[in-house]
């Protein structure tokens, strides 16, 4: 077979399309003759990382991601739990690094899109959106136009089609300044019964292409996310994808009125490597073969060429299997919200994919060796060094005040308000957004119809992870589920997103396989399985990898909206909790690097059997109706996140139980703790229940005045403390923090 | 109150606003697609929040255009009250229904955020269920919520109080500080000459129940009931 106008597919090409001679060789076994340009397309889309998992497969297998809650895990386009009443919550993270870096507004605003869709694919319509971000260093000369551009391109996809964004996380350090990370996460809703797969069934079945016309955009887009950068990466921005809202809302549209139908056999968006993709996978899960006539495919440029269509990351695009004789009621729906629809071919009995164009055959190859004999590596991997631990002689308060200490920290990138951020994120579109960011630990949007609400967060703390990644691994899951809790809702389930460097290194490798190992430990000891997720390597420029960054996208339910608490101090009067042991771990923590310019030491235990049992007290404390408001405390330690209470209620506390304390107490990262304030007469009570527990519960003080006083470090004004954790990211986006040239 | 929504296949708030409309009036808006032509009889026509057509062109642009604006215009001139939230409100200044245009917003970014509002005029069936001069939070969500109009049409609205809504900082006062879009004269919402038709950029839908975060939404959609039943 060699169809007129392709080039002969040689060994120097297949190097070109970044399989190895290994690869190549496994591929011209399986082929049994000499591949054409579109079989070698198509083994090198599906071969690559981002698609096949080569490198991260073997490890992603040890976490736990079965429960009872768990309808469907890891293999789909999403995962699926159970949220009572007959509804499932369904929901999944994905990174688009590459992209944002080489094109931020287009880069951003399609990962958006491509989570969208994997999420409506299974038939939930989207009701939150959030992200988790990683910039440069402020002062690199790049990050401000990246910042810019990722938000806007976030927003304005989000905010037409029509999904609130809830919350997320951006941290800022110098490892990414050659490789930003943009992980978007999406949550929908679904009758539990009406759940839509991928799996292909029924010979014979027409195998039908709704949505956007194929152009030549994002051709190799899989391909580039599976590749270093290195200082041309500029050169590569024709492979970022373009993205329109409008015809994804409309997409969403026409997606939901047919699947209230029975029409629909199975159905998968078209994403990285497109068409691809989308039909080897769904026909490969269905154990079938399928034959596409490639002419019908709708074509927004003319003179395309089958390599050209199959290897397309055009958006907005889905395929389907419909049942026989739907299609006239299937096309009349998506006619109707004016989007293309096509039958380009039907399943087969073959087990082959078989592309045809113009009447001439470009592709006839076994499907499931494509899937199923694709390369798996068990990469070599070190485990990460570990660090020293710091000289106990750090504990001691410095001879600055500790005011000035505190309005440094909340000013300080990682911690200073990301309001410019999200005021940019339509966050309350659906009309049932409970808590947005800045408002509670994760954020809260009620279940359509019901007094339910679904919690949403997104944490990880990569400066914990490349100290220790097992640790940092850990930390990550459990600091999401600790979010989830604090608002009080009873974590569910968890979706990853896996950023790393070179997995080719052993140095990377052991940090992936590390991260591996805690999470899935937290994720046990926490009931608290991973559903789905995604992985971005190669996430280096000239060499230097980013910090290990696993995102945790964590989904909790409670039964409640209303009885969801806030993080802001809720009235006067109230008396101030701290639930939790201190121990003033100062190792890694944002204390030592602002304030005394250190990244070392290992990052906070996590002590996952104590986690639990303070997580567990906590959520019975709030569904009981005893605690008004509730704060974890994470990054930046216990006066950091007293500040944030203060800060977001513009009223301060009078806090004598911190009098005394070191620089460890104020500012130490011990994992497991929770700010909570209450009304007077239901401290005793809680105090009670923490003894009962088990659970360290001390009286900080009391809410009120505008500052935080009484613990021997004068009065530290609340409006102060806001005006520089408010001033930050304006003053940088508006370029009034000169860059470092 | 009978009442239908407008529906854009890029409108996003069609379904908050007829959940609002539904709370207030005890009964669902009818939904009416924008290819329409007709529509059935009812006391209030409601143009939703979203992107209508995308809105690549101007906001609200092509929408004026549309089969269904041609007939809410028509109703619009027998005195059918006519009500344009947003994007609804951007539709309605393209089809001439109301006066001025409304621009990118000054800072060039999308804003989303509770704003404090000024009532102004509490003459007319949208607004009778607030006190003159009532200082109320209400959320916006929009990228061209920037309020134009020339000087003289601008004189007019207020010497005819039209201006129904203004922004104002935390002090209550309509200075520079409050207006989160750089609109003229601190306009958020206006009226036509017989108050029959309002436009605002502010989602009073987002603010009908505690869980919003607040209901000063509330008196709006009750001043509609009570004047339309």
């Amino acid at each position: 077979m060699s169809p007129r106008n392709e080039p002969a597919v040689t060994a120097e090409l297949a190097a070109e399309h970044g399989l190895s001679d290994e690869e190549y060789a496994l591929m011209l076994r399986l082929v049994g003759r000499a591949p054409t340009f579109t079989e070698l397309g198509i083994f090198s889309v599906m071969w690559s990382e981002h698609c096949s998992y080569k490198s991260s497969k073997v490890w992603l297998k040890t976490l736990p991601t079965t429960g009872p809650r768990v309808i469907c895990g890891p293999g789909e386009n999403a995962g699926v739990v159970d949220i009572g009443d007959g509804l499932a919550a369904v929901f999944k993270m994905e990174s688009h690094n590459h992209p944002s870096f080489i094109e931020p507004y287009q880069g951003a605003a399609t990962g958006v899109g491509g989570i969208l869709r994997d999420v409506f694919t299974m038939g939930a319509r989207p009701v939150a959106n959030m992200n988790a971000l990683r910039f440069g260093a402020p002062d690199h000369p790049k990050t401000k136009h990246l910042v810019s551009g990722v938000v806007a391109g976030i927003g304005g996809y989000g905010n037409c089609v029509g999904v609130p964004t809830v919350g997320g996380e951006t941290n800022f350090h110098p490892a990414y300044n050659g490789n930003i990370l943009v992980n978007a996460m999406t949550v929908g809703i679904a009758r539990a019964d009406r759940i839509f797969y991928s799996a292909a069934a029924g010979i014979g079945n027409p195998v039908v292409y709704v949505g956007s016309k194929t152009g030549r955009d994002g051709i190799h887009g899989a391909t580039m996310a599976s590749a270093e950068f290195s200082e041309d990466a500029e050169e590569k921005r024709p492979t970022v994808q373009v993205g329109d809202p409008f015809t994804e809302k409309l997409l969403i549209e026409a997606c939901m009125e047919l699947m209230a139908t029975d029409a629909i056999v199975a159905i998968q968006d078209m994403g990285a490597a497109g068409l691809t993709s989308s039909s080897v996978e769904m026909a490969g899960k269905g154990g079938l073969g399928i034959e596409l006539e490639l002419d019908r495919v709708p074509q927004r440029e003319t003179g395309m060429t089958p390599y050209e269509i199959m290897l397309s990351e055009s958006q907005e695009r889905m395929l389907m299997i419909l049942k026989p004789g739907r299609e006239a009621e299937a096309r009349a729906i998506f006619e109707k919200w004016e989007l293309d629809f096509a039958v380009i071919g039907r399943l087969t009995d073959s087990g082959r994919l078989v592309l045809k164009m113009h009447g001439e055959t470009y592709c006839d190859i076994e499907i499931a060796p494509l899937v199923e004999a694709s390369p798996v590596y068990e990469r070599p991997w070190e485990p990460t060094p570990a660090r020293a631990e710091l000289e106990p002689a750090l504990g001691a308060l410095p001879a600055r005040p500790v005011a000035e200490l505190l309005k440094t920290l909340v000013a300080c990138p990682d911690l200073a308000s990301k309001r410019w951020i999200w005021e940019q994120y339509d966050g309350q579109v659906g009309a049932d957004t409970i808590y947005r960011s800045g408002q509670a630990d994760a954020g809260v949007v009620r279940v359509h119809g019901t007094n339910k609400a679904l919690a949403i967060t997104t944490d990880c703390t990569p400066r914990y992870c490349v100290a220790d990644p097992v640790r940092g691994g850990a930390q990550a899951v459990a600091e999401a589920w600790r979010n989830l809790t604090a608002t009080g809702a009873l974590p569910l389930a968890v979706t990853d997103n896996m950023n790393f460097g070179n997995p080719q290194k052993p140095r990377i490798m052991g940090q992936f396989v590390g991260a591996i190992q805690g999470m899935a430990e937290a994720c046990r000891a926490l009931d608290f399985p991973v559903v789905s997720g995604n992985v971005s390597l190669y996430n280096e420029t000239e060499g230097q990898a980013i910090l290990p960054t696993p995102a945790i996208g964590g989904l909790g339910l409670l039964d409640d909206g209303a009885g969801a608490v806030p993080l802001a101090f809720q009235a006067a009067g109230h008396a101030v909790l701290l639930l939790g042991a201190t121990d003033g771990h100062l190792g890694q923590s944002l204390y030592l690097r602002e304030i005394l310019g250190r990244e070392d030491g290992p990052p906070p235990p996590v002590d996952l059997a104590v986690e639990r049992r303070n997580g567990d007290l906590v959520r019975g404390l709030i569904r009981d109706g005893l605690v008004a408001a509730c704060h974890d405390v994470s990054d930046g330690g216990l006066l950091v996140a007293l500040a944030e209470m203060a800060m977001a209620a513009r009223m301060g506390a009078e806090l004598p139980g911190l009098a005394g304390a070191d620089a460890g107490q104020l500012f130490g990262e011990d994992q497991g703790r929770y700010v909570i304030a209450c009304p007077a007469d239901a401290a005793a009570e809680i105090a009670r229940r923490a003894g009962e527990a088990g659970v360290p519960c001390s009286s900080l003080g009391t809410t009120g005045g505008t500052a935080l006083t009484g613990f021997g470090h004068g009065a530290i004004s609340v409006d102060e403390l806001r005006r520089a954790n408010e001033g930050w990211l304006p003053a940088l986006m508006a370029g009034e923090l000169a860059p470092v040239v | 109150m009978k009442a239908a929504v407008i529906v854009f296949p890029g409108s996003n708030c069609d379904r908050d606003l007829s959940v609002a409309l539904e709370r207030a009036t005890g009964t669902p808006p009818k939904m009416v697609w924008h290819r329409e032509t007709e529509l059935p009889p009812v006391d209030l026509i409601a143009v939703p929040g979203g992107f209508s057509y995308g809105d690549y062109l101007r906001s609200g642009a092509m929408a004026a255009q549309s089969p269904v604006m041609r007939t809410v215009v028509e109703h619009a001139a027998k005195g059918v009250r006519v009500l344009g939230v947003c994007n609804g409100f951007q539709v309605l200044t393209e089809a001439r229904l109301l006066p001025g245009a409304l621009m990118r917003n000054a800072g060039l970014k999308f804003v989303s955020r509770p704003v404090g509002l000024r009532v102004e005029n509490v003459e007319s069936d949208f607004t009778r269920g607030y006190e003159a001069g009532q200082r109320i939070h209400i959320p916006v969500a929009h990228h061209d919520g920037n309020y134009f109009a020339d000087e003289a049409t601008l004189d007019r609205l207020e010497g005819e109080g039209r201006v129904a809504f203004r922004y104002v900082d935390e002090d209550g006062e309509p200075t520079a500080d409050g207006n989160i879009n750089g609109s003229a004269r601190n306009i958020a919402g206006i009226l036509n000459e017989s108050r029959t038709v309002l436009g605002l950029m502010p989602h009073p839908e987002r603010a009908v129940e505690p869980l919003h975060g607040g209901t000063d939404g509330q008196p709006f959609f009750r001043s509609l009931v009570e004047a339309l039943s």
